[in-house]
Parts: structure tokens; C-alpha cells; sequence
């Protein structure tokens, strides 16, 4: 996995505006939404529930157009109102609740994109899968099915899987969802070594503000529903990163600085689903 | 932000489509003469011998004598079946006395109790009515007693927390827990009992929508046979089109918004 | 154990303690006895919010049920002001994970449900009931059923229907499992603000570290099979708890202390073959620095 390569996937949002019309009910999910992800950059999107994090997702991964705006890959335009390019393998979503195909072992699995598409021969793809495994401590589950793992295997499994196509950009919605604070420390470090092994644009969209401040180089923090880019924190942090890190000075301020931001919008957010329902 | 509805959608029209296109075929088949189908009628027969039929009295008059038998014997089924289905939820001790009873009789196809029915019953509509009584009861039991083991427990601990008594759970929480099944048992058993009506009507009633379409039979009035069975299509259709309505009224915290 | 039908909202005083002394509940299962606690001491003190967290598999949920006497304990006793449990009452009241809200009741009729049970005059509840519902920003929705209310709205309506008996004894397990975290954080606001205003005898299960650290007077930590109790951390954050606080230095020493204590019963349960411990026990080689984390132990 590691490549000298130089690193793609920059992306551009450029005023993305995104409204649904179920039976004339307009709903606003993004309103002239503008950031940019550097290549090889580590964002990480926070913002309250249902605020439209997942709407951008799928308009970046090819699977839901936009109303407004464009998206740009390495300058190209892949999705806009006139234009929307298919979902494609540059472009990997991890999803939230797990989508391991039960009746395949963990390599079948891993393999199935390179298999599926042809780029690669069944045995070669099974070697790098079962390298992939080795160097990150899970040499030995390569023929389990999903259900005999924990679920933090199993989604460690998956962003294997993802990674194997070599995507310029890895999208993760939640990936780390329901796991307790000790499971997610692991699923960090985990995290943190393929990135560094081998740099990609990462889109990952949490809850967590922990998860947020270690992992990413920046957090950008949404607005209520429509969901425009309420504030954009770098986080200078060296890496790679451990955990003791989250004591220091710098990571408290980080943390203090976001939980604002996030707090606030989340109020926002709750008042304005009750009024809703009253 | 709400809009009406519209009627008329993509998904509406096409539904209408498949219907016409379903005549149509029907006319192309009579009209082509297919092998083995020579014999049934053209649409527009059926459409005539429905039009007569509806402006005669005599057919309404089944439409009463079906519809109160399933009337009778499907409340029959409901004002015995409900108290018995949760009584064997309440209770263990009752439902150690009549589960296996009931389990041994449950599989035996309603129109299996014809001829017992006939003999034992000293009049036909007494065993018309016992015959779809039977076919209801057991549907509604068994729903009954399902919907009040799924009742989650701690529902009833709150409310044993809060301070009921065994009557207050009793009433407030089987009782209304329970409703969503037995309004699922009641629109599984309208469909049976209309299926049970049909045949004990045809094997041993005196008038109703079956006896009808049976004696077109029998005098080989085809277009008639076509009209009994699409009234006994929209009588069916009526019922369990009440029983939603019912479900409705009865469960208004199953309404969102 | 008389249960206070006063007409104030919230009363003060008149809580309850909680104390187990040598609690043994087994299990038989085809045969297998299975301890899940065995020798439980346990002291809940008045007037604080004791928080209850452990591995999965440490009892915590039987633990609830004997307090709240749905269960009775194999041997030992369970003590409410020194008077031994003999069922469910009024003066423990429960609010569960997820909801267990009655579907079938409007939020009015749920929250009045203990009271009109229990023979309280109509006038007195819904004197009550009002400012109840007021008091947690529902009385707009009184006539609405759960279903129509958000996550959120649901928990408060259940918060509702438990304060208005006055219980003596609050437990709440794990009662904002399944919202998303957001919701999650306003709803432990609003339910720390609460506790704070009323300081009755509160009794908290949870697997967020996080939200134990936030609300907790006391922070008690449960062995794996059979639990009991392993350590227990005072919390000397502040009062009244704010969301800063979880960006405190303060905070995150307590919360790499906890989570220490919680690394070693995760071992534990992973020696003993739960499936689900695998990952912890990643973690705790990771934080040790016992090796890199790219070698998961086995």
C-alpha cells in the first residue's frame, strides 16, 4: 500500500444547493454550500442530525444529483445541475451500518472489487488482500465469514475493502457508529496507519468530536438543515497521532472551539425539529 | 409545507392502464377463439347481464342474505374469539387447560366442517353461520394471544412501576396492546370467512352471492357466473375496506401526523 | 415507603438510599447455574446521581431489576431506607432504554398513568401534569401520541411520567440509547439541569463514557461476570455541568482514569471468549504502547 504516486482527488464545492420535492414539499438540504478538500487531505464533516451531511456525500459519490452549484474532482467537473457523472471506483463510500456480504469470507470480500471489475486475477487479488490484512494485525481472519468477527473487525474489513480499488477519495458516513470510546480508540489507530501508509482524500462524517480533532487535518462544521459550512477548524496537530494527545493544551482549545460551533448549531437544529412537529 | 396528495400520478394512471389492457385481452381472447376458451363470454355480455342484475331486486337480496351471514358469523368469531384469545394471554393456567385443544381442532380446514356443520345444526343458516364462525374464530384467536406476547415487558413494568394493579394492566395495556393484531386478525379472518361463505353457500345455502353464481352454473349462464364472482370480488373487497376504516378509529396512535 | 402525593412538582427531601448487601443472583440455565452477581455490595446515596457502568455481561440490567423489584435477588438482601424490596412501587421508578412509553396513550394520559392509578382526584393531576409538562417543554404536545413525537420529546414525556410520582429513587437505564449523539448531549443537559434543580436519588446506567463523566456525582465501574463492584470515582466537576466541561483538563484525566479501570474487566471479558471484547483489548495494548497497534494480540 504504499505509493509514491502523486496523491489525486482534490475536491472542490462550489455554492452546492441541493432541494428535495417529495409531492411539492420543497426541503432545502444544502443552501450554496462552498469548501474545498485538499488531496490527500483528512476532512472531517460534523453538524447537527439531518442537517444535509449525508445528502453532499451522496453527491460527491455519484449517488444523488444536485439542484444548484458544481462539484469538482482534480478540477474536473463530476457533478452539477447540468451533469452527473455515475458513481465510480475513484470514489469509495464506507457506509454506516455495515455492508460486508455475510456468505463471503473476509477475502472474498476484500477482492470482490478489483475481481468484479476485472483489473485484477482472483489469486493476485487474494495475495494483496491478504498482505493488506498482515500488515494491519489481521493476518489471520482471511478466511472467516463477517458474522464469526467483532464488529470493529468488521469495519476495519471494510475500509479494506474500500481501500483496495485504490480510491482517490474515501467517503465514511459514521463508520465508527454504536462502537464504545475503548473500541474507537482502536479503530483510530487503525485509521491513522493505512492513512499515513498511503494518503488519500478522506470525507468522513461523524458525530464524535474526539474522533474529529484526532483524525482529521481539518473539521468542518455545518449549519442546521439548509446545511451551509458554518466554520472550518484546522487542526494542527502533528502526525502521526496518539492518544495521549487528546491531554495536551492544543487538542482541549481544538476541542473547546468545536463544541461551541457544534453545540450551537445543535440547539438550533433541536428547536427548530420541534417546531416543526407542534 | 403540506399539499394535497395527487391524484392523478404516474403510478395511478398506469394502474388504470393495466385494467383496460385487461379487457382488452379478455375481448382479443374470446375474439380470436383460442383453443379450450371458446366458451367464454364476450366483456360486453358480462357488462349487460351486470347491468340487468343490478337493477334487479332478487340480486340485491343475496347481496343481504351474504352479507348478514358473514355479519353474524364474524362477529360470532370476534365476541367469543377476542375474550378467549386474551384470556389465554393473561392467564397461564387457562392457557395450559385449552392451547392443546385448540391447536388439535385450529388445522382442520374450515370447509372441512361442512358436513359435521349440516347434520349437527338443526337449520341451514344456523350452520352457515356456525361454518364461518369457524373460519374467523381461530384466525382471531391466535392473533389475539400473538399480539398480547408481543407486548413488550417493559411496558408492563412501567406500568406495575407506576403503581398498577394486575386489573390496571390488564385493561390498559394487554387490552390496547393487543389491538393492532386483532385488527390484523380481523382483515386475515374477513378474507376467510368470505372464501368459507362461498362454498357452504354453494354446497348447502339458500340464496347469497354464492348460490347465485352456483345456479348460473347450473343453468350455464356463463356471463352471470362472471358477475357473481366479481360482486362476490367487491364484497370482500367492501368488508376488509370497513375493517381498515375500523383499525383506523379504533388505533389513532398509529396515525402519524 | 408511603408514596408522597403532594401537590408541589418536585419536593424536596424525602429521597431515598439504596444499598445491596451481598446480592447473589444466578441463573439456571439448562442445568448451568450462571452467577451474575455474586457478593454485590452496593451503596446509592441520597440525594446524588450515581452512575453504573461496566463491560456487557456485568449485570448492570439485573442490577436495575432488583432495585426496582422485578426481580428478586438468589441471596442477599436489596435495601430501600433500610426496608427490604418486596416488588415494583411507585417510590423506584424506572425510565428504560429506548421507550417505554404506552404507544396507545397520548403524552397527557401517559404522564397522568401512575396517578390515576393510583386514586389520585382528577383536579390534583392535572394541576400537576401541567406544570410537569411545562417543566419539560411538552405541554404544547400533551395530546399528541409518542409516535408522533421526536426521539427527544419521547425521553423528556418518560421523564415526565416518572417525576410526577415524586419517586424516591430514580433509575435510568440507559435512557438515551438509540438518539443520535447530538440529541444525545442536549438531552443530558437538560436531564443534569433537572437533577440539579430537584437533587433527588438518581440511579444512571450507561456505555458512554462520556455521558457517565458528565452527570455523575459518583462514577461506579462493574466487574465482568459475575459483577461487582470494582471502583468507584468521585466526581469533582462542578455543578451546575455545562457542555465545557467536556473539553476540560480535568475531564479528560477522569476519563483516561475510567477508561484504564474499563480496559482491564474488557481483557477479562475477552479472555473469557466474548466476542465483542476483541476490540477493547486492541485498544488496551494500543494505549499501553505494550506494542504497536498494528499487532492485535491473537
Amino acid at each position: 500500500m504504499t505509493t509514491h504516486d502523486k496523491i489525486e482527488g482534490a475536491i472542490s464545492i462550489r455554492k452546492v444547493t441541493k432541494i428535495y420535492d417529495p409531492e411539492g414539499a420543497r426541503v432545502m438540504a444544502m443552501k450554496d454550500c462552498s469548501f474545498e478538500m485538499g488531496a490527500g487531505e483528512f476532512t472531517i464533516i460534523v453538524g447537527p442530525s439531518g442537517c444535509g451531511k449525508t445528502t453532499l456525500l451522496n453527491a460527491i459519490a455519484g449517488f444523488d444529483t444536485i439542484t444548484s452549484g458544481e462539484i469538482l474532482l482534480d478540477g474536473d467537473t463530476i457533478s452539477s445541475s447540468l451533469k452527473q457523472i455515475k458513481p465510480n471506483v475513484d470514489r469509495m463510500v464506507v457506509f454506516q451500518n455495515g455492508a460486508l456480504f455475510p456468505w463471503k469470507t473476509v477475502i472474498e470480500n476484500i477482492t470482490y472489487g478489483p475481481v468484479v471489475q476485472d483489473r485484477m486475477k482472483k489469486s493476485a487479488a487474494a495475495e494483496l488482500a491478504k498482505g493488506m490484512l498482515h500488515q494491519v494485525g489481521l493476518g489471520e481472519i482471511g478466511d472467516k465469514y463477517p458474522e464469526e468477527l467483532s464488529s470493529g473487525v468488521q469495519r476495519r474489513v471494510e475500509i479494506l475493502r474500500a481501500l483496495i480499488n485504490q480510491p482517490k477519495v474515501v467517503m465514511l458516513d459514521e463508520p465508527f457508529r454504536g462502537l464504545d470510546a475503548v473500541a474507537k480508540t482502536v479503530m483510530h489507530e487503525f485509521l491513522m496507519e493505512v492513512f499515513c501508509a498511503s494518503p488519500r482524500t478522506m470525507f468522513f462524517i461523524t458525530h464524535d468530536l474526539d474522533e474529529a480533532i484526532f483524525l482529521g487535518h481539518k473539521v468542518v462544521i455545518m449549519t442546521t438543515r439548509p446545511a451551509q459550512v458554518k466554520k472550518i477548524v484546522p487542526v494542527a496537530l502533528p502526525w502521526p497521532r496518539e492518544h495521549h494527545i487528546m491531554n495536551s493544551r492544543e487538542y482541549l482549545e481544538l476541542k473547546q472551539e468545536v463544541l461551541e460551533a457544534v453545540h450551537e448549531e445543535a440547539k438550533k437544529a433541536f428547536e427548530a425539529g420541534e417546531r416543526e412537529l407542534a | 409545507m403540506k399539499k394535497m396528495k395527487k391524484i392523478f400520478t404516474v403510478s395511478t394512471l398506469r394502474g388504470l392502464l393495466s385494467i383496460i389492457l385487461f379487457v382488452v385481452l379478455w375481448q382479443l381472447v374470446v375474439f380470436a377463439k383460442v383453443p379450450y376458451l371458446e366458451n367464454l363470454p364476450y366483456p360486453k355480455d358480462v357488462a349487460v347481464h351486470g347491468v340487468e342484475a343490478v337493477q334487479s331486486k332478487t340480486y340485491w337480496l343475496n347481496w343481504e342474505i351474504s352479507l348478514i351471514r358473514v355479519f353474524v358469523g364474524f362477529i360470532a368469531a370476534q365476541v367469543i374469539g377476542i375474550p378467549f384469545g386474551l384470556a389465554m394471554g393473561a392467564s397461564k393456567v387457562f392457557r395450559d387447560f385449552t392451547f392443546s385443544a385448540f391447536e388439535m381442532l385450529r388445522p382442520v380446514p374450515p370447509i372441512a366442517w361442512i358436513p359435521l356443520a349440516i347434520l349437527f345444526w338443526p337449520t341451514r343458516e344456523l350452520s352457515i353461520y356456525f361454518l364461518v364462525f369457524v373460519g374467523a374464530f381461530f384466525i382471531v384467536v391466535i392473533n389475539v394471544l400473538q399480539g398480547v406476547s408481543n407486548i413488550s415487558v417493559s411496558l408492563k413494568w412501567a406500568a406495575s412501576s407506576l403503581g398498577a394493579r394486575p386489573k390496571d394492566v390488564f385493561w390498559k395495556i394487554m387490552v390496547p396492546g393487543s389491538l393492532p393484531s386483532i385488527i390484523t386478525g380481523m382483515t386475515v379472518g374477513m378474507g376467510v370467512t368470505w372464501n368459507v361463505l362461498i362454498a357452504a353457500e354453494m354446497i348447502a345455502g339458500q340464496g347469497g352471492l354464492g348460490r347465485m353464481t352456483w345456479e348460473a352454473y347450473t343453468n350455464h349462464n356463463i356471463p352471470l357466473i362472471v358477475v357473481g364472482m366479481v360482486s362476490i370480488g367487491v364484497a370482500g373487497y367492501l368488508c376488509s375496506m370497513a375493517i381498515r376504516w375500523l383499525g383506523e378509529q379504533a388505533m389513532p396512535w398509529k396515525k402519524r401526523f | 415507603m408511603a408514596v408522597s402525593n403532594g401537590n408541589s412538582v418536585m419536593s424536596k427531601g424525602n429521597f431515598g438510599e439504596v444499598r445491596l448487601e451481598g446480592v447473589t443472583k444466578i441463573y439456571e440455565k439448562e442445568g448451568v447455574s450462571h452467577p451474575v452477581l455474586q457478593d454485590c455490595m452496593l451503596h446509592i446515596p441520597k440525594g446524588k446521581l450515581t452512575v453504573l457502568m461496566g463491560p456487557s455481561g456485568c449485570g448492570k440490567t439485573v442490577l436495575v431489576n432488583l432495585i426496582a423489584g422485578y426481580e428478586r435477588p438468589t441471596s442477599g438482601r436489596v435495601l430501600i431506607d433500610d426496608t427490604g424490596v418486596a416488588g415494583p412501587g411507585p417510590d423506584r421508578l424506572v425510565v428504560f432504554q429506548e421507550t417505554a412509553l404506552f404507544p396507545w396513550m397520548t403524552v397527557y394520559s401517559n404522564v397522568v398513568f401512575g396517578c390515576s392509578v393510583q386514586g389520585t382526584p382528577k383536579k390534583a393531576i392535572k394541576e400537576k401534569a401541567e406544570l410537569i409538562l411545562k417543566k419539560v417543554g411538552l405541554y404544547e404536545f400533551r395530546d399528541k401520541y409518542p409516535s408522533q413525537l421526536s426521539g427527544g420529546m419521547q425521553r423528556r414525556a418518560e421523564l415526565a411520567r416518572a417525576m410526577i410520582n415524586d419517586p424516591k429513587i430514580m433509575i435510568l437505564d440507559e435512557p438515551f440509547r438509540g438518539l443520535d449523539a447530538m440529541t444525545r448531549q442536549l438531552m443530558q443537559e437538560f436531564y443534569v439541569g433537572l437533577f440539579e434543580e430537584v437533587g433527588r436519588t438518581n440511579l444512571f446506567i450507561t456505555h458512554e463514557i462520556d455521558e457517565a463523566i458528565f452527570l455523575a456525582d459518583r462514577l461506579i465501574i462493574m466487574t465482568y461476570q459475575p459483577g461487582r463492584v470494582k471502583a468507584e470515582i468521585e466526581i469533582d466537576l462542578p455543578r451546575p455541568r455545562e457542555f465545557h466541561l467536556l473539553a476540560s483538563p480535568r475531564f479528560m484525566e477522569i476519563r483516561e482514569q475510567a477508561i484504564d479501570l474499563l480496559y482491564e474487566e474488557a481483557a477479562k471479558a475477552f479472555s473469557s471468549g466474548s466476542k465483542a471484547a476483541y476490540d477493547l483489548v486492541g485498544a488496551l495494548v494500543a494505549q499501553k504502547g505494550a506494542c504497536k497497534p498494528t499487532c492485535t494480540p491473537r
